[in-house]
């Protein structure tokens, strides 16, 4: 069962295409990364499925609604956690969690039965009264994705999620895309790290505002004989004619 | 449709209470906002002053007489000048307004008794530091008038003098000439401005630079609700700033209300409006909260200051600056501000001031509606 469809999906500002007939799918509680350089159109091309901007032509459907004529029902079905780490620095983290959840409908009750489930999983009791400001990096990425997923979206959209974590923590952070795929959300995933792109089961490249090559990290190492996926990107890379 | 509506309105209750949180976490700023009408007052009220007092006075007199003592004697029984020294040479008295240690000199020409003739012109010099033209201005003008009068009882009785024409100069609604009749209603536009304009862009674009902004538009909530919820504090904030100014001024500087208090809270509210607009007008064209500080300070404040006839008077600019001036939302609030609390005039005669900032609100509003969703689009 596929969570998005895209069909044909076009964006154009002007005369650039950012996006440019893009057409693919995305199964349901797979972990699917989203690459492609930067100026690639990937942005735009997540903004769109997100419900944020309009497509020019083309259609996408997602999480079972049409993005173009139904974003407020697209919107309720997805969690989305962008590059920028953004829960509110000076609301507590249980503040963070009731407003959050409190947006996608959840009744209070459930909220902070919910929420004392989380900050035991994540080991974290100590926390809910902490301003998030006093957090480190590593916690306030993991705390914003375990809100992004709170209320259960169908899908979960992360936009480089681990941009400027250690290893270790970006490690852990795995850890808990795929605890949330088990749960049958859908993860799609951008991402700079091309280690990180080991980790999905099927990944996108972007080129020049289409969707260049879909498989299985494994598939498309074997298609261009690389020994990683960074080869992988690099051979594509080079046929770009934007910068 | 009806469980729809119940949970609209307790997100926005949820948003404004964060909203809320927001402002009384940053006790700083809280405080500042709470401040500066307090500060603003004091300072207009009681520092700067366009107001002239206890302007030191030097007499140069080389032959005293009966008139030009009675000319000294009222000129310095009145309170806007104070004797500072009698002097016995135009040298020394040029050393003296050098120095600053007068700032006028009254100068009496060394002549026969009878100086002062029957048609009465009196040989008399007035000597003024003007380095400060304005103030200088003003009290050669006290001056003069003092000492006309005062010659003028010299010359004796009006059967001699029959052709002489005495106008009664009567001032309305400020009969005391004091500035805080002025200064009070333009200090409530400027802490208004600066309130709603400047803290409600600056927390909206604040939202846009850690990106929660986003995370707000990708979720199902209606912007409206979230700007609309940034609105409320503000409100609240403008509602306790404007109680603070009118109290200031009632029982500190004595200036009546001497109109309707409900109108005058009405129109002040309605200000709000247009400046809570300019502050979404301004956070839906700039990106950091840096650029929405200097457009809200630069561009907004400082016309504010400057042409809103708070310092310097309208009508004496150039036909462009008055112009602009009339683009300038705080000069109708002030104007309607001054008629209602110091003129006691009915709302009738605010029509125009209302209705201007009414037309401003709804433009701003849309314009800022269109771009909002230009962005989305």
């Amino acid at each position: 069962m596929n969570v998005i469809t895209t069909e044909l999906l076009t964006k154009r500002f002007g005369t650039f295409t950012a996006v440019d007939r893009v057409t693919f799918e995305v199964r349901r509680g797979e972990i699917f990364g989203f690459l492609g350089a930067n100026g690639a159109g990937k942005t735009t091309a997540m903004r769109i499925l997100c419900g944020l901007s309009k497509p020019t032509s083309g259609k996408a459907i997602v999480a079972g609604h049409d993005v173009a004529t139904h974003p407020d029902h697209v919107k309720r079905h997805i969690g989305y956690m962008s590059q920028k780490f953004s829960l509110y620095e000076d609301l507590k983290v249980w503040e963070n969690i009731r407003l959050y959840a409190g947006i996608y409908g959840m009744r209070p009750a459930e909220i902070k039965a919910k929420s004392a489930i989380l900050l035991r999983q994540l080991e974290f009791e100590d926390g809910r009264d902490k301003l998030v400001r006093s957090l480190p990096l590593g916690w306030k990425q993991k705390l914003a994705f375990s809100v992004a997923v709170f209320h259960e979206p169908r899908i979960v959209f992360l936009d480089e999620p681990t941009g400027g974590v250690d290893p270790v923590t970006r490690r852990q952070f795995w850890e808990l895309i795929y605890q949330v795929a088990d749960r049958g959300i859908t993860v799609f995933v951008t991402t700079h790290y091309m280690d990180e792109a080991e980790y999905c089961d099927r990944v996108s490249i972007m080129v020049d505002g289409r969707v260049e090559v879909l498989d299985s990290p494994e598939q498309l190492k074997k298609r261009f004989r690389a020994t990683s996926m960074e080869e992988v990107f690099r051979h594509l890379a080079r046929g770009t004619t934007r910068s | 449709m009806n469980e729809k509506t119940t949970s609209g309105a307790s997100l926005f209750g949820a948003f404004t209470h964060k909203e809320i949180r927001h402002i009384l976490r940053d006790r700083r700023t809280l405080l500042i906002l709470l401040g500066i009408p307090v500060i603003q007052i004091v300072l207009f009220g009681f520092a700067i002053t366009t107001e002239v007092r206890d302007v030191r006075v030097g007499i140069l007199d080389p032959t005293p007489d009966v008139a030009t003592r009675h000319i000294t004697d009222r000129l310095l029984a009145n309170d806007y000048f104070t004797f500072a020294g009698l002097f016995s040479s135009p040298a020394a008295v040029e050393r003296s307004l050098r120095r600053g240690e007068i700032e006028m000199a009254l100068v009496f020409a060394p002549s026969s008794p009878g100086r002062i003739t029957r048609d009465g012109t009196v040989p008399v010099q007035l000597i003024a530091d003007a380095s400060d033209p304005n103030t200088a201005a003003l009290f050669t003008g006290y001056a003069t008038n003092i000492i006309t009068a005062a010659a003028g009882e010299l010359a004796g009785t009006p059967e001699e003098s029959p052709a002489r024409l005495l106008p009664e100069m009567r001032l309305l609604y400020n009969p005391a000439m004091r500035a805080a009749y002025n200064f009070v209603p333009g200090v409530m536009g400027l802490v208004l401005m600066l309130i709603c304009a400047m803290m409600t862009s600056i927390s909206i674009v604040r939202e846009k630079e850690s990106g929660t902004l986003e995370l707000l538009l990708v979720s199902p909530v209606r912007p409206f609700v979230i700007i609309a919820a940034k609105i409320v504090p503000y409100l609240i904030l403008s509602g306790i700033n404007i109680a603070t100014i009118l109290l200031l001024s009632v029982y500190v500087l004595d200036v009546p209300v001497v109109g309707s208090l409900f109108w005058l809270v009405l129109v002040s509210l309605l200000f709000v409006l247009v400046s809570l607009s300019i502050g979404i007008f301004v956070s839906s064209i700039v990106r950091s909260q840096v650029a929405a500080m200097l457009i809200s300070g630069m561009v907004l404040m400082m016309p504010v200051v400057l042409l809103s006839g708070l310092l310097f008077p309208v009508e004496n600019m150039p036909i462009l600056l008055r112009w602009t001036s009339h683009l300038i939302p705080a000069k109708w609030y002030i104007a309607a501000m001054k008629k209602i609390m110091i003129e006691g005039a009915p709302v009738l005669y605010i029509l125009r001031e209302i209705l201007v900032l009414v037309g401003m609100g709804i433009l701003l509003l849309l314009v800022s509606w269109k771009k909002f969703n230009d962005r989305i689009a």
